[in-house]
């Protein structure tokens, strides 16, 4: 399956992002691209989870193509979240991109050693933040090919 | 717009065809960073240069590595499990190009933990269009690794 020849369907994206300003400046992003794509947005890490497993309000939830994952959320960190993603075996060709606030260098190698596909550092200008989120979608949805289940 | 943690970095080819790697490197030399790149030809000199042996004694460690799958010698799942089992060269950021159409070959390129895989568009000018896509989003808005 690619980003190029899903075709019939939207591509999935699965949006985990706690700060709402940051959630709907990311979705505005993802809704003007030239790719069709559905994001589902859940606000903490076990939500991520529970969406993946298609639990309690999830249970129609499709197989994210694309997951976009903040580091600092309530619950369960996003570092919890990739770990989990990564090691399952359903879920570990899942591309995560992780995008956070944080430049931290123990952030950002913890994260690619958990296998994070890429690291986003997100602006705090709206305008920026939301040329970053167009940026992953130009890369992500445009050109990679993404894994089939 | 955040930039690199480290600066630039040099990206790293690894490619066998002369044909597809000119057009990478003009695509590259032309892009909006115009960084430097340098090209190797199959897997066994690929790893040669990530952990500087013999000619590639003074190697900067590459900021992205370009990954070609089919290659004389060592191939590109071949490099990329090497790559996976060094911990000095298991974070730099690896993307798979290839023209092949077999999905197992892409899966199992995820699986040995490929950032991403990429198709080789047959038109060239698509071609070096996605090749400077891929540096403009690894080298201007992705973190890599310090």
């Amino acid at each position: 399956m690619s980003a190029m020849t899903i075709g019939a369907r939207p591509i999935e994206i699965l949006l985990v992002e706690d700060t709402t300003d940051e959630a709907e400046w990311t979705i505005e992003a993802l809704r003007d691209g030239r790719v069709r794509n559905r994001v589902h947005w859940v606000e903490d890490g076990e939500e991520a989870l529970a969406f993946l497993r298609r639990q309690g309000r999830h249970a129609a939830a499709p197989r994210p193509d694309l997951i976009l994952l903040d580091l600092h959320l309530p619950r369960l960190s996003g570092q919890e979240v990739l770990a989990e993603i990564k090691e399952h075996p359903q879920w570990k060709r899942i591309p995560v991109v992780i995008m956070t606030s944080s430049s931290d260098e123990k952030d950002i190698l913890m994260a690619y050693d958990r296998h994070a596909n890429c690291y986003v550092t997100k602006p705090i200008n709206m305008d920026k933040f939301m040329e970053a989120v167009r940026s992953i979608e130009d890369f992500w949805l445009t050109i990679v090919h993404l894994p089939a289940a | 717009m955040p930039q690199p943690a480290t600066g630039p970095r040099q990206v790293l080819l690894v490619e066998d065809d002369p044909d597809d790697a000119d057009l990478m490197l003009e695509a590259l030399g032309e892009g909006a960073l115009a960084l430097p790149a340098v090209l190797v030809k199959d897997g066994e000199q690929a790893i040669a240069y990530l952990r500087r042996q013999g000619p590639y004694a003074a190697a900067p460690r590459p900021g992205l590595i370009l990954l070609d799958l089919h290659m004389p010698r060592m191939n590109g799942h071949e490099v990329l499990a090497e790559i996976n089992r060094d911990e000095a060269l298991r974070r730099i950021p690896v993307v798979v190009l290839t023209a092949t159409d077999n999905e197992k070959a892409l899966l199992d390129a995820y699986d040995l933990h490929a950032n991403c895989c990429v198709r080789k568009p047959a038109d060239q000018e698509q071609f070096a269009l996605v090749v400077q896509k891929i540096e403009r989003f690894w080298l201007r808005f992705n973190q890599g690794p310090p």
